[in-house]
């Protein structure tokens, strides 16, 4: 398979992506979360 | 407290393993067991991420345009639709950026480079760098109205740009090859297998779309309440400041 290289390239830069949004976006949330009382959030 | 659930829920934790499911099916499917293509050869494998990458960005700007069309209507004038589509532009220029690495990686192997000024691909970078001044705009300042309300009318003028984007391999002499499956007047000669592929990566991408819109709205919705209880506090303290001053 000679294009190997490009094609795991393209699934990696895919799925690293989505998974570093969204450790950024829970990262982000914890961090709000800590000033917010719990009974102010509407989905728990 | 506990930021174990800060966000998530027992629905977002059951749609999480869903996907993680979903995006290892989708890899050992579409880079293993799919077959190559007659023409393209292997290069065809880099199709079941980039082609529900371009979907999702789409979606995710529809989704934002008819969010903020709700945030407008009296009727259901909300911040929550506000939220929901500043989350899903988020969500959807990642997506836009994935597609446009992807496919640079893919023409590269198909066209023999990374870029070229065709229509598809000058419009789409143009559609990708109109929602980053969406987000740019977002975070302007102001209330949450003001920012709602400027950031749903350019998110409606925004969403024009999709059609544009789309037709443009119609309208232009192109590189990009034309619609492969839900094209007008489109004769699929698709493997099953291959077609089977790349609807579970539109599915996978779909729900994963759910994911992170859900997770990213409510995070918006915390970062609003912090703004709001800041400004509360601080506005408690000038005037209790100018209540001694009037002593």
């Amino acid at each position: 398979m000679d294009d190997l290289g490009f094609i795991v390239a393209s699934y990696v830069v895919t799925f690293a992506s989505v998974a570093l949004y969204a450790r950024g976006v829970l990262h982000r949330s914890r961090k709000a979360a800590r000033d917010v009382p719990r009974d102010k959030r509407p989905w728990l | 407290m506990s930021n174990d659930r800060v966000t998530s829920t027992p629905f977002t934790k059951g749609l999480g393993f869903f996907v993680l499911l979903g995006i290892a099916l989708l890899i050992i499917l579409g880079i293993f067991v799919s077959p190559a293509d007659v023409n393209q050869g292997e290069s065809v494998r880099i199709m079941y991420a980039h082609v529900p990458g371009a979907w999702l960005a789409y979606l995710a700007f529809v989704m934002t345009a008819v969010s903020s069309a709700a945030y407008l209507w009296k009727r259901t004038r909300s911040l929550t639709w506000d939220r929901i589509a500043g989350a899903s532009a988020e969500v959807g220029v990642l997506f836009m950026g994935i597609s446009l690495v992807t496919g640079s990686l893919w023409g590269r192997l198909t066209w023999g480079t990374y870029w070229t000024w065709d229509a598809r691909l000058t419009t789409t970078a143009f559609l990708f760098v109109t929602y980053i001044g969406y987000l740019a705009v977002r975070g302007l300042g102001g209330t949450h109205q003001q920012r709602a309300r400027r950031s749903a009318v350019l998110a409606l003028l925004a969403v024009l740009e999709i059609p544009l984007v789309h037709f443009s391999v119609e309208l232009w002499n192109t590189l990009h090859q034309e619609a492969s499956v839900a094209g007008r007047g489109t004769d699929v000669e698709m493997n099953g297998l291959m077609l089977f592929t790349l609807f579970l990566g539109v599915v996978v991408f779909t729900l994963m779309y759910v994911w992170l819109v859900l997770h990213r709205q409510r995070s918006l919705m915390l970062e609003d309440m912090l703004e709001d209880s800041g400004l509360d506090s601080a506005l408690s303290e000038r005037r209790a400041e100018a209540t001694q001053a009037g002593r």
